[in-house]
């Protein structure tokens, strides 16, 4: 889903560059709450993981494949803020040194997949967990109804742009349906994924994931008796 | 290009392009890619400028085309979706080879496809003629905030190892019988998964800890 150079017209690609400034220093200041000093080698090392990540590829339809896009899963396992660092950042190395996603579109990217989706699914995902059983096992299938709404939700975002600031002159309706239709179909794997890696993760090793620290905290010391 | 030395995105070379500040290039990039955006689609003879000048500066810094050719792949989907756009599009339809286009749709998809095809020739140059590190200290010049860079730089100096990593965990998966690609092998690909956020988490934490123990105040020197 990496836009080109090209794809939207120049005052588009200006406008959406000025919100993934502005998003990305938002994430500067929230992540180091996150992080505090750590900040620099661990969302160097959590983007890293996104990009490898991004390298698995799974059949979608029709013979096309979609990859991971990465956003929920960064979000819920190192934080929201951290999450939208380390996707601009991928944005950013990838744009530069494998253009993947134009250098002019790079804004468009950061807000569509940095931005929106990491926002979009973060909100669903906490506000899931706010009504369901406060238990560690409710982090992953909310994570998965929230990487499943992320992906079409940036999709239905990208849609808007290109009628706002679109080159090409395609009945906007059919953009909207083709896009967000498509991306359903990739957010459905996308959340099957996403929920069996934070599930693997929340089973070995809870305390490293960020959407299920504040479970741990309340959760109490029990000793069970044998029934035997 | 040298086993062992540089990376895999960097032609080395002693070019004059080579040579150029990295900060400069990022610069060149940036504007020149603005004013290809902002042509218009019907202005064909200035695309072939364009075109020119990249190609001139390629031959100048002597990378191969062929190579810049190999790694032009990651445009193949949008080149599928400008090839798709003459038939969507709306407007006036035109005959071509006897098949019924949108005019417009004809037109925007050219301009959409020249565009798209400097951009990622473009950035191919600036990759194969700047190290990575180059690129990085480039971005500091440019007055890119320090932790931007500061992540960008272990991302950059983590990728091989933890791409590695997964490539390693991949091949074992595959020995033992497994498929990542398909759906009913997706629990055993997700278990890697988690083990190599867990894997590269930690592997942060060592980082941050050894930088500690070199005297790391919470600023790049």
């Amino acid at each position: 889903m990496h836009v080109p150079d090209g794809f939207l017209d120049a005052p588009t690609s200006i406008a959406t560059g000025v919100v993934a400034v502005a998003g990305v220093a938002v994430a500067l200041r929230g992540a180091r709450k996150e992080l505090d000093d750590r900040t620099a080698p661990l969302a160097g090392l959590v983007a890293t993981f996104v990009f490898a990540a991004q390298m698995i590829n799974f059949p979608v339809a029709g013979g096309t494949s979609g990859h991971l896009l990465g956003g929920v899963l960064a979000a819920v396992l190192a934080g929201p803020f951290t999450a939208v660092l380390c996707l601009s950042v991928v944005l950013l190395v990838q744009a530069l040194l494998m253009a993947d996603g134009g250098v002019t579109a790079l804004g468009t990217n950061i807000t569509l997949m940095g931005i929106v989706g990491v926002v979009a699914g973060w909100l669903v995902f906490r506000g899931l967990l706010s009504v369901l059983p406060r238990r560690t096992s409710m982090v992953a299938p909310a994570a998965a109804v929230a990487a499943l709404v992320s992906v079409p939700t940036a999709a239905l975002a990208f849609a808007a742009l290109f009628v706002i600031g679109g080159t090409a002159p395609v009945d906007s309706g059919k953009v909207l349906v083709a896009m967000v239709g498509w991306h359903v179909v990739i957010g459905i794997g996308e959340a099957v994924i996403t929920a069996l890696v934070v599930g693997s993760v929340v089973a070995s090793r809870p305390d490293l994931v960020h959407g299920a620290r504040h479970l741990l905290a309340a959760r109490e010391l029990e000793i069970r008796k044998a029934v035997a | 290009m040298g086993a062992g030395h540089g990376h895999r995105l960097f032609f080395h070379g002693h070019s004059a392009i080579h040579r150029a500040r990295a900060h400069w290039k990022l610069v060149v990039l940036l504007v020149f890619m603005l004013t290809v955006v902002a042509t218009p689609h019907h202005w064909y003879a200035v695309f072939g400028g364009y075109a020119l000048v990249l190609v001139t500066l390629i031959l100048v810094a002597r990378v191969p085309l062929l190579y810049i050719a190999r790694r032009m792949v990651v445009e193949v989907p949008f080149v599928v979706f400008a090839l798709l756009m003459p038939f969507i599009a709306t407007g006036p339809r035109i005959d071509v080879l006897g098949v019924s286009v949108s005019e417009p749709g004809l037109l925007a998809a050219g301009g959409f496809l020249a565009k798209a095809t400097l951009g990622v020739v473009a950035s191919l140059t600036l990759a194969a003629t700047t190290e990575p590190v180059d690129v990085l200290r480039g971005l500091r010049t440019l007055r890119m905030p320090d932790q931007i860079v500061s992540i960008m730089s272990f991302m950059i100096r983590y990728l091989d190892v933890v791409t590695d990593e997964l490539r390693r965990m991949v091949t074992g998966m595959r020995s033992r019988g497994c498929d990542p690609r398909s759906p009913r092998h997706w629990p055993m690909l997700a278990r890697t998964l988690g083990a190599l956020f867990i894997r590269s988490y930690e592997r942060g934490e060592r980082v941050h800890l050894a930088m500690l123990s070199r005297g790391y105040d919470g600023r790049m020197p």
